[in-house]
């Protein structure tokens, strides 16, 4: 399985994720939530790619599926193994020692610092937990190890942090030994659930900035989760848009910002606050808020909420993913092949301006 | 330090108020702590704003910063291990600290109504919401509405607010958390307050859901003349929405003026750092520059400026004595002994 050239650290292809909806104990589950699906993308190695979307678009989903904390119900994922250099599909790792393998080249940092460490064991303990369940190297090699790994995340002096319990450190400290947990095996590939969104203001800067910093010297790939577009501004080189299980537009990170063709999108952006109070923001588009993806129909997720649709929405199905050149794919029947808008669309934004 | 952009329709607001009608709500040297085991909390110091009638004031700071501490010293409804130790809130001219607590529940909601962030929640599932909004009708309205006039008023509500009225003999569980915040912001109107006083209304709402709140609350503001005190640490949300804005740290008001000038020139080096380290989707991509250190323990806070051990341009007078909160363009007070340190343009990232 190498059809991925040699950059590509990440494949993506038509993942899918169902959860059953319960009916009772012995009733086999007729309904399911599409939390994923048909997911296609590539991340390139060094590469940040941005998840982004409203809260039940699917983006934390795919990020466990990535990471195995939960299980596909379809499609495939193939992430590179660092030592190897081979792509190794996450959909067929099955015994104890694949999995385990697999952790040392993949993990994930979480959304909340407080939730994610034990509060009985030492910041110690947190960060060489990894390394003692892969049995890697001899105590002291392990205490040498998470020192470095608390001056690279810029917990210093490290040895007073050693031995203290996490309720002893603030929020930005705590993701700072998250990130300290994460990098500790050297994996190639890290999934980051909104690892900022808990925090204020004045310490989400450095975390970002350490984040690139790591991703810079280490040679870390990322997928980044967020719901927030200014965030991922400064995080993702590309950005890629879910709505429903499906990824509605992606591009990289200043084409999309500057050229939203997805009406989703566009909507998703007017919508973002700007810190300037002279801003004159475009009204936004779109009304109500997200369905959930219960048995969806085939035709165009966003098609409920869409201003724009035409008759062809209606009939045709979910419409592809496809590039409309410069890297830039759109799923949506109102955008032409070359990116420009067509029909009704061209005639409302017109109108508008 | 002069300057002499301050528009026309500035000029009323802020401290050296001409406005011949009394501010809607002015807090004078609020002062509130919060006792706990190991001593107190200093979460509240020496507060004072106004907010003029009709208009919006934002109090933007981090968690912590006694944002919300402000918020519910107002309405008097602080946990029974706050203390207040001096100051004055003044509601129309009527010093609420000085009502009891029979006095004080009257006003709740006839005067003063809020919008808390995770209102939403705090709908009784068992009940209906359009009955729960006449509840409160109910208990603040003189004489008490007639079925038929609640009925009306909450349709007109709704409207408002963008609910279908078709909702209002609903269950909270068919409303959406978007819905659930509107129909909060309706049952906090419903008995025609003077002052709104809303608390992260949207921090729990994705941005599309939020943005449709905001311009409603917009709306209500400016179609009502209705006064409101967003608070948010969502420093883009107040410049979306707010008139006049205070900013808070540890505790202290360290900067308070027009939203557009605050924004267009931070003059306290908290502010200024903040907004420098703000991302935003529009404009260049700015090097952020990041805010180094911890907000302190306010059961020992820095003496002096309680910033100073976080401020790249501290001095050392302070460490040692505290700036006033003084005004130095009109209407636009900062507290900070060297203001005029603080670049006209936004911090840049070293290296």
């Amino acid at each position: 399985m190498s059809s991925a050239d040699g950059r590509t650290r990440v494949k993506v292809e038509n993942l899918e994720k169902l959860f059953p909806i319960s009916k009772g104990l012995f009733r086999k589950p007729t309904d399911f939530v599409h939390a994923i699906d048909g997911v296609n993308f590539e991340i390139n190695a060094g590469e940040s790619l941005g998840l982004v979307g409203e809260s039940g678009c699917g983006k934390t989903t795919t990020g466990r599926v990535l990471v195995k904390l939960d299980d596909a119900t379809g499609g495939n994922v193939q992430i590179r193994d660092h030592n190897s250099d081979e792509m190794i599909s996450v959909t067929e790792i099955r015994t104890k020692d694949e999995r385990k393998e697999f952790r040392r080249n993949v993990q994930m940092i979480f959304q909340d610092p407080y939730e994610s460490m034990n509060p009985r064991r030492t910041i110690f303990d947190i960060i060489a937990e990894p390394l003692f369940v892969q049995d890697i190297g001899t105590t002291e090699e392990r205490e040498e190890r998470v020192v470095e790994l608390l001056r690279l995340v810029g917990l210093t002096p490290p040895e007073p942090f050693l031995f203290r319990y996490p309720h002893e450190l603030s929020g930005g400290q705590r993701q700072r030994v998250a990130i300290a947990r994460a990098l500790v095996l050297e994996p190639s590939f890290v999934v980051a659930d909104e690892p900022t969104s808990m925090l204020d203001v004045s310490i989400r800067i450095s975390i970002m900035r350490l984040m690139l910093e790591l991703a810079e010297k280490l040679g870390v790939t990322y997928l980044y989760i967020t719901h927030d577009l200014a965030v991922a501004r400064y995080m993702c080189d590309r950005i890629a848009v879910m709505y429903l299980g499906k990824i509605v537009e992606m591009a990289p990170t200043e084409e999309l910002l500057s050229n939203p063709m997805h009406p989703y999108t566009r909507a998703l952006l007017s919508a973002v606050p700007v810190p300037d109070p002279s801003y004159k923001r475009p009204a936004v588009e779109i009304e109500g808020g997200v369905a959930r993806a219960i048995n969806p129909s085939g035709e165009c997720r966003f098609l409920a909420r869409c201003p724009f649709a035409v008759a062809q929405c209606e009939t045709d199905p979910h419409p592809d993913l496809y590039d409309r050149g410069t890297d830039h794919f759109v799923s949506c029947h109102l955008v032409a092949a070359d990116g420009s808008w067509t029909g009704r669309e061209r005639a409302a934004l017109e109108l508008r301006s | 330090m002069t300057d002499t952009r301050t528009g026309d329709a500035d000029k009323a607001l802020g401290a050296g108020n001409i406005d011949p009608d009394t501010p809607i709500l002015e807090v004078k040297n609020l002062v509130m702590n919060y006792e706990i085991k190991a001593g107190m909390v200093s979460a509240v110091e020496d507060v004072s704003f106004i907010v003029p009638r009709g208009k919006s004031l934002g109090l933007v700071g981090e968690s912590g910063c006694g944002k919300t501490s402000v918020a519910l010293t107002l309405m008097k409804l602080m946990p029974n291990n706050a203390r207040i130790l001096g100051g004055e809130v003044l509601l129309d001219g009527e010093n609420l600290l000085e009502l009891n607590k029979e006095e004080m529940r009257q006003r709740r909601w006839a005067d003063v109504s809020m919008v808390f962030q995770g209102a939403m929640n705090s709908w009784n599932p068992v009940y209906t919401v359009g009955d729960q909004i006449r509840e409160a009708m109910d208990l603040h309205w003189d004489p008490k509405p007639t079925a038929g006039e609640a009925r009306e008023k909450t349709e007109e509500l709704f409207h408002l607010v963008g609910i279908n009225p078709e909702m209002i003999q609903r269950y909270p569980h068919e409303f959406s958390g978007g819905m659930k915040q509107r129909a909060v912001i309706a049952m906090a109107l419903s008995c025609d307050p003077k002052l709104i006083i809303a608390d992260e209304p949207t921090t729990a709402l994705d941005v599309i859901v939020q943005e449709q709140i905001l311009v409603e609350l917009k709306k209500i503001q400016h179609g009502f003349g209705m006064s409101i005190i967003y608070i948010s640490h969502d420093i883009a949300v107040i410049a979306e929405i707010t008139d006049l804005m205070g900013v808070m740290y540890a505790g202290k008001l360290v900067e308070v003026g027009p939203t557009s000038e605050v924004f267009a020139r931070p003059r306290h080096p908290y502010t200024w750092l903040i907004l420098s380290s703000t991302p935003s989707i529009t404009g260049p991509r700015r090097q952020l520059a990041p805010l180094e250190g911890e907000p302190p323990n306010l059961l020992d806070p820095p003496s002096g400026c309680r910033f100073h051990p976080r401020c790249p341009f501290a001095t050392e007078i302070c460490s040692n004595e505290e700036p006033p909160l003084s005004e130095i363009v009109e209407g636009h007070s900062i507290a900070c002994w060297n203001h005029e340190q603080v670049p006209v343009t936004l911090a840049r990232a070293v290296g």
